[in-house]
C-alpha cells in the first residue's frame, strides 16, 4: 500500500507519515441506551466498504491533527480530507 | 589472456589496474572491469554451479539478467559478477560448490538427475519417515542454493538508507527510448528522473559499439537537468510508488507520470547442453568486445532466429573470432549482416539452429540442423561445428514486467512470437521503445520523445508548438511501426537423434523442458501451477531468461496456444534486491531521560521498557526496596506521559473520557483514573490532577503516552469542545522521592509546607524545590509516603544530585524499575497492560469503585460498563501468596480441576513480607479472600491463597501519615 494524503493542516505527506484511525463509525447518542446487540454492532462491526467510504486519519508523524479522508478502498484515490467541523462527524 | 586493441568507446582504462582475490587467486583486472570481465581477461569460464545439478555455468548475459555469475563479494553472496564493479581488494568467492569451482562433488546429482530427480522430487522424496525431515532439511539446505548469508550482523557490509522523490516524470531504462523521453518531458519543464540498471545509461547502444552516442545522448539529459540514477534496479511498481536499489540508497519515487523505456530481454535458445559454459547470447558476447576489449571466444557458431545473431556474428568477426558456421531459423534471412557474412565465406544455413552443444566443462561442438516447425532436426541435415564459443539469440522478449505489475495486460502476439503490452496503458504511464516491440533505431527514438512529450503534456506544461509537434511525431511513429516481425520463433526446444543431455528452459532454478513436460503429465497444466510446483520462473532471474521458454514448453507439452497458456503474474522484485536494502538501517530510536547519565554513573543496570532505556536497578534490588521502606528511595519516572488538559471545558472533557468524575476535583487536588474504551475495557491508568480552574495535569503509564495522546486528541476533534492538549511527556522529567523519611528530604529543599495537614495524601502543590519551578504529586504507587516532583527536563541532573545528597543522613538510595514492581505489587496496584490485558474491564479487575454509573453525563464505555455492571462477573483480578518459597513464572496457569482456568500476571518474592506474592486471573467464585488455589507451572503443582486487599500496609496509614 502506498499513496498520498493531504493533511487538511500540512499539506501532501506520504501515508507512512499518518496513522489510519479506521472508518467513520456513528457512536449511540448520548443519552440514549442501545441494545447489547446495537452496542457490539458499533464497537466491533466494520462495513468494510469497497468503494468510497469515510475514515480517520492523525497526522501522527507531522502537525499531530484528526481529520477525516474520505477514500476509495479499492484504488487508494483520496477523494477529500477535511478537518472535522463543529457538527461533528460519527 | 591480452586484451584486444582499444575498442571504440571501452569501459577500461588501460593505464590503472585493479587487483583482487577469486577464491584466494589473485587477479588482476583494469579500472572499468566488472568482476567477471576481469575474470573473464584471466581465465576464467566457470563462474559458478548450479542451483540443483551443479552443472558448471559460464558467462551468458554479461547484463546481470541471468544467474550465472552470482559470486560471493566480501562475505554477501548473490552480486552479479557481471555487473558489480572489480574494486581494488574484494574478496570474491564462488557459491555453491564444495570443495571447489573447478571439481564439486555434487555434480553427482547431474549424473544421476534425470531418474532420480523428477519434476518435485523435493516433495515427493522428502516426505516419509516425517521424523527424519530435520536431517534432510540439513542436508538439502547445503547442497541447493545460492550462498550462505552473513550469520552475524556485524558480517553485514551494507547500511542503506532510504529517500523519498517526488517527481513530475520517471524514465524506467536509460536506453535510447528512455533518455530521448526523458529530454523531452525535461526540455517541456517537468522535473524528471531516470532511472537505469547498468553501469551507464545507453541500453543497446553500448552492445552495438555505439557508446559515443549513447554518452552523449546521456550528457546531453544530464545537462537539461534529468536527475539519472545508474546502476539503479527499478525493483517494482507499488501503487504509483516505484522502489529503486541505488547503492546505498533505497529510492522510493512517486511521479505523477510513469514511462516505461525497459527494453527488450534477448532470449536464450533451448537445447540439449544449453547452459554449458561457452553458450552466450549475442548481446553478451558483444558486451565483453565493446566495453572490455575481450575475445569472446576463438571459433564461433552462431545460432540465431533474428537479424541480432547475425550482426553479433560480423562484430565478432571484427575483433578476430573465427566465425565456423551460423545457424538462422528464418527460412530467407536477408540484409547487410548476411551479405557480408556470405562475402567472407561463412556457411550460413537456412531454417536451422542449434540441436546440441557437447563438452564437459565447456563447449566443444556445436550440432547445427535444419529442423521443422516443431524443433525436430530433419533427417541428415546435422553437421558437428567444433567450437569454443556459441552464440545464442533466441529474439526479443519485451520486459513487460513493470508495465504489468503498473496494471498492463501483456498479451502474446503471434506476429512477433513474444508477450506484450496490449491495448490502452493504465492513466499516467507510458511505453517507449523496445519494450512496445520497435526495433528501428529512428522509431526508438521518436516513440521515447513521444512518450516523454505525453508525459509531461499530462501534467500540465507544454504550449500549441508542443502539441502539434507531439501529433507529428505520433504520426510519423504510427508510420514506421514494423509490420513484418523481426524474425522466426524459436521451437520450444530443438532436439535430433543426436541430442542428448538436459535442455534448460529455466537456468536459475535448473528446471529442464523434461521436469516441465512431467508437471504437465501430473496435471500441474496451467503455467501458474507449473512454476509453483518446478520452480520455472522463481530463480534470481524473475523470469527474464525462461518465462518464454517455459511457455513454449507448456504450449507443446498442453496443445495450448501460447497466448492461451499465458504468463505468470508479475510481481515485485523485478530484480534481486538484498534485504538488507529493504530493511535499512537496523534503528531502533532510544529515549533516554535528562537524568539518564546519573544512573550510568551509578553503576544501573540499563534495560529497555518501552521505548526507553531505564535503570531496572542499580545493583541490589532486594537493598533498594528496603531502603524505600525503611529510610527514602528515590526513582527516575520521567517516562511517564505527561498531558496538559486546559480551557473553560477542560473538566467536562475529562469527565466524558473518564468513568469516574474529575470536574469535582478541587484546585490542587488528585484523583486516580482508568481510561477505557467504548467497550469497557481498560486501555491505561495514570493520575489527574486539577492545576486550577480551567487546568488539569494528566499523567498516563510510560508505554501509552503516545496512545492516550492521540485517543484526547480524537475524541476532542470529534466533539470540538473548547479544550487544548498539550503533551509535555518529554518537556518535563519526574522522580518519586518515596519511603518515611521523605517528608524531610523534601522539607530541606523547598519553602513549601510539608507537614501531613499541610500537604497531604493526593494532594498536589507547585513551589520551587532546590530552586526550580515543580508540580509535586503526593500519590504513593509504591505503597510509602511518597512525592512525585515533575520539573522542566533541563534540570533533570541537578535534581538528581540535590535530592541524593540532601537524603545522604537519611540513607537515601536511588532503586529502579524492578524493586519498583516489588513494592507497588505488595499493594496489589496493577500495571495496565501486565496485570490487565485488552479485554479487561474495570469490574473484573476489581476496581468497581472507579466506574461512577451515577453521572449525569455521558461518557466513553458508559453503556459497556452499564451492561457489565448487570452481568456476573467470570473472573477476578487477585493477589496470591504462597509459602513453598517458589516464585511462579509470570503467565504459568492457574487450575480449577486439572484445568487451566486463569493465570498468574506478576509474582515476586517480597523481602519485606519473606514470602512469595502475586496477582492472578482467577474464577469469580475463587476471587475471595482466602480460597485456595492451584498453580501449574513448568510441570510443578503450587498451592497458593487468594487474597483481595494488599499485602503491605492494607489501609494505607503509612500512604497517608
Amino acid at each position: 500500500m502506498s499513496f498520498v494524503l493531504s493533511c487538511p493542516v500540512c499539506g501532501a505527506r506520504e501515508v507512512t507519515d499518518f496513522r489510519y484511525g479506521g472508518e467513520i463509525v456513528a457512536r449511540p447518542d448520548a443519552g440514549s441506551s442501545p441494545s447489547p446487540r446495537e452496542l457490539n454492532l458499533y464497537n466491533y462491526f466494520r462495513r468494510n466498504t469497497a468503494g468510497v467510504q469515510r475514515e480517520w486519519w492523525y497526522h501522527r508523524s507531522g502537525c499531530r491533527s484528526w481529520f477525516v479522508a474520505e477514500r476509495d478502498t479499492r484504488t487508494n484515490e483520496v477523494l477529500s480530507t477535511t478537518l472535522p467541523s463543529e457538527e461533528g462527524v460519527r | 589472456m591480452s586484451r584486444l586493441p582499444p575498442q571504440p568507446g571501452e569501459r577500461i582504462d588501460r593505464s590503472r589496474a585493479v587487483t583482487f582475490s577469486f577464491d584466494g587467486r589473485c587477479v588482476r583486472g583494469l579500472e572499468g572491469d566488472t568482476i567477471a570481465s576481469a575474470l573473464f581477461a584471466s581465465g576464467q569460464r566457470v563462474f559458478s554451479r548450479s542451483f540443483k545439478y551443479h552443472r558448471p555455468r559460464g558467462l551468458l548475459c554479461c547484463a546481470g539478467q541471468c544467474p550465472n555469475c552470482l559470486v560471493a563479494v566480501d562475505g554477501a553472496p548473490g552480486v552479479r559478477a557481471c555487473t558489480e564493479p572489480a574494486r581494488e581488494g574484494m574478496r570474491v568467492e564462488h557459491l555453491n560448490a564444495r570443495p571447489s569451482l573447478k571439481w564439486d562433488a555434487l555434480r553427482v546429482t547431474d549424473l544421476l538427475g534425470g531418474r532420480l530427480m523428477p519434476a518435485g522430487f523435493y516433495y515427493k522424496t522428502f516426505l516419509r519417515p516425517r521424523r527424519l525431515w530435520p536431517l534432510y532439511e540439513r542436508v538439502l539446505r547445503r547442497a541447493a542454493g545460492l550462498g550462505l548469508a552473513p550469520a552475524s550482523q556485524d558480517g553485514r557490509r551494507r547500511r542503506a538508507d532510504y529517500r523519498r522523490r517526488h517527481a513530475d516524470v520517471l524514465v524506467v531504462g536509460g536506453g535510447p527510448a528512455g533518455l530521448c523521453a526523458a529530454l523531452r518531458a525535461r526540455v517541456l519543464g517537468a522535473d524528471v528522473v531516470l532511472v537505469d540498471e547498468g553501469a551507464e545509461p545507453g541500453g543497446h547502444l553500448l552492445v552495438e559499439g555505439r557508446s559515443e552516442q549513447a554518452r552523449s545522448l546521456a550528457a546531453e539529459a544530464h545537462e537539461a537537468g534529468v536527475e539519472i540514477l545508474a546502476p539503479a534496479a527499478a525493483l517494482g511498481f507499488f501503487d504509483g510508488l516505484v522502489a529503486v536499489w541505488h547503492g546505498d540508497t533505497l529510492h522510493q519515487i512517486r511521479a505523477a507520470q510513469h514511462v516505461a523505456a525497459t527494453g527488450a530481454i534477448e532470449q536464450p535458445l533451448v537445447f540439449a547442453g544449453n547452459d554449458l559454459p561457452g553458450v552466450m547470447l549475442s548481446s553478451g558476447a558483444r558486451r565483453l568486445a565493446a566495453l572490455y576489449a575481450l575475445r569472446p571466444g576463438h571459433t564461433a557458431a552462431v545460432a540465431t532466429a533474428t537479424d541480432q545473431g547475425l550482426e553479433a556474428a560480423v562484430a565478432l568477426l571484427d575483433v578476430g573470432v573465427r566465425i565456423a558456421a551460423v545457424a538462422d531459423l528464418r527460412p530467407a534471412p536477408d540484409g547487410r549482416a548476411l551479405r557480408r557474412l556470405e562475402a567472407e565465406g561463412i556457411p550460413v544455413l537456412r531454417g536451422a539452429t542449434v540441436v546440441c552443444a557437447e563438452g564437459r566443462n565447456a563447449v566443444r561442438s556445436a550440432t547445427l540442423a535444419r529442423v521443422d516447425g516443431d524443433g525436430r532436426a530433419l533427417e541428415g541435415s546435422e553437421i558437428e561445428v567444433p567450437c569454443d564459443l556459441l552464440v545464442v539469440s533466441g529474439g526479443l522478449s519485451p520486459a513487460t514486467a513493470l508495465l504489468a505489475q503498473a496494471g498492463a495486460k501483456p498479451a502474446y502476439e503471434q506476429a512477433a512470437g513474444a508477450f506484450m503490452s496490449q491495448g490502452p496503458l493504465p492513466a499516467g504511464v507510458h511505453a517507449a521503445g523496445a519494450v512496445t516491440g520497435l526495433h528501428d533505431d529512428e522509431a526508438i527514438e521518436l516513440s521515447g520523445r513521444v512518450a516523454g512529450a505525453e508525459a509531461a503534456h499530462a501534467v500540465g506544461l507544454g504550449d500549441a508548438v508542443s502539441h502539434a509537434r507531439l501529433e507529428r511525431d505520433a504520426t510519423r511513429l504510427a508510420e514506421l511501426r514494423p509490420a513484418t516481425p523481426a524474425g522466426a520463433v524459436p521451437p520450444a526446444s530443438a532436439v535430433s537423434g543426436k541430442s542428448k543431455g538436459k535442455c534448460f528452459a529455466c537456468l536459475c532454478e535448473d528446471v529442464t523442458t523434461e521436469e516441465i513436460r512431467q508437471s504437465v503429465e501430473e496435471g500441474f497444466d496451467s503455467i501458474e501451477l507449473s512454476k509453483r510446483y518446478t520452480t520455472v520462473t522463481m530463480g534470481p532471474c524473475q523470469g527474464r531468461m525462461c518465462q518464454l521458454p517455459a511457455v513454449r514448453v507448456m504450449a507443446r507439452e498442453t496443445g495450448l496456444e501460447l497466448a492461451e497458456v499465458g504468463t505468470t503474474t508479475a510481481r515485485p522484485p523485478w530484480s534481486a534486491v538484498p534485504l538488507g536494502v529493504l530493511a535499512g538501517r537496523p534503528l531502533q530510536p532510544a529515549k533516554r531521560s535528562s537524568i539518564h547519565h546519573r544512573h550510568r554513573e551509578l553503576g544501573a543496570n540499563v534495560l529497555w521498557a518501552g521505548g526507553w532505556r531505564r535503570p531496572y536497578d542499580y545493583g541490589d534490588p532486594r537493598a533498594e526496596v528496603m531502603a524505600v521502606h525503611e529510610a527514602a528511595g528515590v526513582i527516575d519516572v520521567s517516562p511517564l506521559g505527561k498531558l496538559l488538559v486546559r480551557g473553560p471545558e477542560a473538566g467536562a472533557f475529562l469527565d466524558r473520557l473518564y468513568p469516574n468524575r474529575l470536574s469535582t476535583l478541587g484546585p490542587g487536588r488528585i484523583r486516580y483514573g482508568i481510561l477505557g474504551s467504548d467497550a469497557g475495557r481498560i486501555m491505561d491508568d495514570g493520575t489527574v490532577c486539577r492545576l486550577d480552574e480551567d487546568a488539569f495535569y494528566v499523567t498516563t503509564t510510560s508505554s501509552g503516552a503516545g496512545a492516550v495522546d492521540e485517543w484526547f486528541s480524537w475524541w476532542l476533534a470529534d466533539w470540538c469542545m473548547d479544550v487544548q492538549v498539550t503533551d509535555v511527556t518529554e518537556a518535563l522529567s519526574a522522580v518519586n522521592l518515596a519511603g518515611p523519611r521523605a517528608r524531610e528530604v523534601l522539607d530541606g529543599l523547598t519553602a513549601l509546607e510539608c507537614s501531613n495537614e499541610a500537604f497531604g495524601y493526593l494532594d498536589a502543590r507547585q513551589g520551587h524545590v532546590a530552586g526550580v519551578p515543580c508540580l509535586i504529586l503526593r500519590i504513593g504507587f509504591v505503597g510509602e509516603l511518597g512525592y512525585e516532583i515533575h520539573f522542566p527536563s533541563a534540570f533533570g541532573q541537578h535534581m538528581w544530585d540535590v535530592l541524593l545528597q540532601a537524603g545522604a543522613d537519611a540513607g537515601i538510595r536511588p532503586f529502579g524499575l524492578e524493586p519498583q514492581r516489588l513494592l507497588r505489587l505488595q499493594k496489589l496496584h496493577v500495571i495496565v497492560g501486565q496485570d490487565t490485558d485488552s479485554e479487561s474491564n474495570p469490574y473484573e479487575a476489581a476496581m468497581p469503585w472507579i466506574v461512577k454509573l451515577d453521572k449525569e453525563d455521558d461518557f466513553i464505555g458508559r453503556w459497556a460498563l452499564e451492561q457489565a455492571s448487570e452481568r456476573e462477573l467470570a473472573t477476578g483480578l487477585v493477589g496470591f501468596q504462597t509459602s513453598d518459597g517458589v516464585v511462579p513464572t509470570e503467565g504459568a496457569a492457574v487450575l480449577v480441576d486439572g484445568a487451566p482456568a486463569g493465570r498468574v500476571t506478576s509474582s515476586r518474592f517480597s523481602p519485606k513480607l519473606g514470602h512469595v506474592i502475586g496477582i492472578a486471573w482467577v474464577p469469580a467464585e475463587l476471587a475471595r479472600d482466602g480460597a485456595g488455589i492451584t498453580i501449574a507451572d513448568n510441570g510443578h503443582r503450587l498451592s497458593a491463597t487468594v487474597t483481595t486487599k494488599p499485602f503491605y500496609d492494607p489501609d494505607g496509614t503509612r500512604l497517608r501519615s
